[in-house]
């Protein structure tokens, strides 16, 4: 059983849901990436999500955009992305970590040495923004053989036939994109991304994580009513471009802004329990 | 026996290519955020539906005609030629175009798709200020509302080019991300589409960029090899030997080369912007020096480090300084069917000043690499010999870049 599987299994039978952060890969600088995982993990992270950054990243809204430049002006590439994942993984055999990010550093460092590498480093899943299942081709193969699981996204605009493409290609859990926009976007209708993930729910036993616009506790409560992970980014990602220079204040901020989420997620869990 | 190159060009049937998901080889294709699928799909429907629509290609050919001032002259550049002392070199005049170069033609086939596809508001992404330019023209013309993303850096070399889009009514968003110039135009041209997929035409201005980009763009500007393939054989009885363009994306070279990709006599030569030389690693020549990857949505030949991450380029032309390239360019490249090659800058500027001076055209800085590869090339291929050159846009909007190049303040 992948990592990922085996949290949603444990979140289950616990009534809870699922709460992941993101952050960038070597934001605001590599030697503070891993402290910054264990620190979100200490918050409440049940899956933690690194970005590898990319110099192209058309996903993306300002805040992402700037953690990208901030770790590539430090020389962040996918070599060092695994290193740091290796590190975490010497104080940290359970919390499943996810990368995100985009084709091209994949595309060039090779299909399956990628994918061996990753596993080795002890990574779970594997998100690229741009790539559709459609054109994962050997990439398919090279993850399932490494036992990396592989995450899509689902938009507000992606159609039912795709949806099923999609889940079909999907192990792990599926990434529901709340919102039409970038990340770092702030227009969020609870009630539409609720009966969108109640589809894919008709669709396929993985479990739904909604991210993209929730910036605050109470927003993570409201969404984790609908779905089975809560994906936090740009909102704890601006806490570290708010406090570029004070590595200190940075690990308190994130984390701190990820355990409020964390206790008005479980707060609102035990209201309806 | 083995085929030699020949016969296997010979055996490659173009019009097959892209395949239905956009596929030319192992480029090109649909690589982008899953948001965006669903729009492209629709577009993909809608282009098809459109492609060989008589009513629609009338609508085109009639503005191509009324509007665009198309066909554009097929000129045989005399004096230069001579001075060479090589082949005969004749100019497609794309300059002579409405706004200026090539881009129109594409920028109008564009809008004219979003209007019968219900969308009100068009965004453009712009290097040199041409592309951009060309939608805010044809946006105009249509109503609509107009949006240009333009790197910062870009629109400090590129003013009067800023002025007429506003002139026209068109919004200049400058693009202060990343390297400032066309790359993250494009891509924060692709994250306004994100965002306002429902109302938002997304009018590329080159041959890249997720199906069905290259092929629709493609077909738009194959109007220019399609008249000059006429012309020539009108004025010289004869296909060229060949023909030359210059490539950033690739979109007036492929609109030149694909009408003679069937021909196989005709020499096909893309001619990339070589920068202060490609030794110098400052240059913006991906299918000279570059390696394949996934940028803007397809697979092509891109300018990237050891890890993946996309670097600076160099041009002295705002509209060649582009890291990627059209996917249909990478597969010809990578069969045979053209061969790609780069010069400096310096270079560029001498064949600026040749045309200019023994011609009276003043043809863009882009088109100047075409032109200093061109007189190269004449020499080759030497007496009786017929080469086309697709003479792209014209060189007004570069005046300050010369000027400041050759210390002269105006």
């Amino acid at each position: 059983m992948s990592r990922i599987q085996a949290r949603f299994d444990a979140l289950k039978s616990a009534g809870r849901r699922a709460l992941v952060p993101f952050i960038t890969a070597g934001d605001p600088n590599p030697g503070l990436t891993v402290q910054l995982m264990h620190g979100l993990v200490e918050a409440g992270a049940d899956i933690v999500e690194l970005g590898v950054p990319f110099s192209d990243p058309i996903g993306d809204g300002p805040v992402i955009q700037l953690a990208c430049e901030r770790a590539l002006k430090h020389g962040t590439s996918l070599g060092d992305v695994l290193a740091m994942v290796r590190e975490f993984r010497q104080r940290n055999r359970d919390t499943p970590v996810v990368l995100m990010g985009y084709m091209n550093p994949i595309e060039v460092m090779g299909y399956r040495r990628f994918c061996e590498a990753a596993a080795e480093a002890g990574v779970d899943g594997v998100l690229t923004v741009d790539m559709p299942p459609e054109e994962m081709g050997e990439l398919s193969e090279c993850l399932a053989d490494a036992g990396l699981d592989p995450i899509f996204l689902v938009a507000p605009t992606t159609t039912e036939q795709r949806m099923q493409v999609i889940c079909d290609h999907a192990r792990g859990f599926i990434y529901y994109v709340s919102l039409k926009g970038v990340t770092g976007s702030d227009t969020l209708d609870v009630a539409a991304v609720a009966e969108r993930v109640g589809r894919l729910h008709r669709m396929t036993g993985l479990p739904v994580g909604v991210g993209f616009g929730i910036s605050t506790a109470d927003k993570a409560a409201q969404m984790s009513q609908a779905a089975d992970a809560v994906v936090v980014g740009s909102a704890l990602v601006r806490q570290i471009q708010d406090n570029v220079g004070d590595d200190a204040v940075i690990v308190e901020n994130v984390t701190g802004l990820l355990a409020s989420m964390r206790s008005a997620m479980d707060a609102d869990a035990a209201a309806t329990a | 026996m083995a085929k030699t190159t020949e016969d296997m060009q010979q055996a490659v049937d173009y019009s097959k290519f892209p395949d239905s998901e956009g596929h030319f080889g192992v480029y090109g294709g649909r690589f982008v955020p899953e948001t965006l699928m669903a729009p492209l799909a629709e577009l993909s429907e809608a282009y098809l539906r459109y492609r060989n629509d008589p009513d629609f290609l009338r609508e085109f050919d009639t503005d191509a005609s009324q509007f665009v001032g198309r066909p554009s002259p097929l000129y045989y550049a005399e004096r230069w030629s001579e001075k060479i002392g090589g082949a005969r070199i004749y100019l497609k005049r794309e300059d002579l175009n409405h706004t200026g170069a090539h881009k129109i033609n594409n920028a109008l086939g564009q809008a004219l798709l979003a209007k019968r596809m219900g969308k009100k508001r068009v965004i453009a992404e712009t290097g040199a200020g041409q592309h951009g330019v060309a939608s805010a023209t044809v946006a105009a013309r249509l109503g609509m509302e107009c949006v240009v993303y333009m790197g910062a850096d870009d629109i400090q070399r590129q003013s009067p080019n800023v002025f007429r889009m506003r002139l026209l009514g068109a919004e200049v968003v400058p693009v202060t991300s990343g390297t400032r110039t066309l790359k993250d135009a494009l891509n924060e041209a692709m994250r306004d589409w994100v965002t306002n997929v429902d109302d938002t035409f997304y009018i590329i201005g080159t041959v890249a960029g997720p199906h069905p980009y290259p092929l629709m763009v493609r077909d738009f500007q194959t109007i220019i090899g399609r008249e000059a393939r006429e012309q020539i054989l009108e004025q010289e009885g004869r296909l060229p030997d060949a023909l030359v363009a210059c490539v950033g994306g690739g979109s007036n070279a492929i609109g030149l080369f694909h009408p003679f990709l069937n021909d196989a006599s005709v020499q096909l030569h893309g001619v990339e912007a070589g920068g202060y030389g490609i030794d110098s690693g400052k240059h913006a020549a991906p299918l000279c020096a570059g390696k394949p990857g996934v940028l803007h949505g397809n697979r092509t030949y891109l300018m990237e480090d050891d890890w993946g991450q996309i670097i600076g380029t160099h041009s002295i032309s705002a509209g060649l300084d582009y890291p990627g390239v059209g996917p249909e360019h990478s597969w010809l490249k990578d069969i045979k069917r053209a061969v790609y090659t780069s010069v400096t800058d310096d270079e560029a500027m001498q064949g600026f000043h040749a045309v200019t001076r023994t011609e009276g055209i003043i043809p863009a800085l882009e088109t100047s690499h075409a032109l200093a590869h061109a007189e190269k090339l004449a020499r080759e291929i030497g007496p009786g010999g017929i080469i086309i050159v697709n003479l792209s846009g014209r060189g007004d909007k570069d005046l300050q870049t010369v000027a400041n190049v050759e210390g002269i303040t105006l």
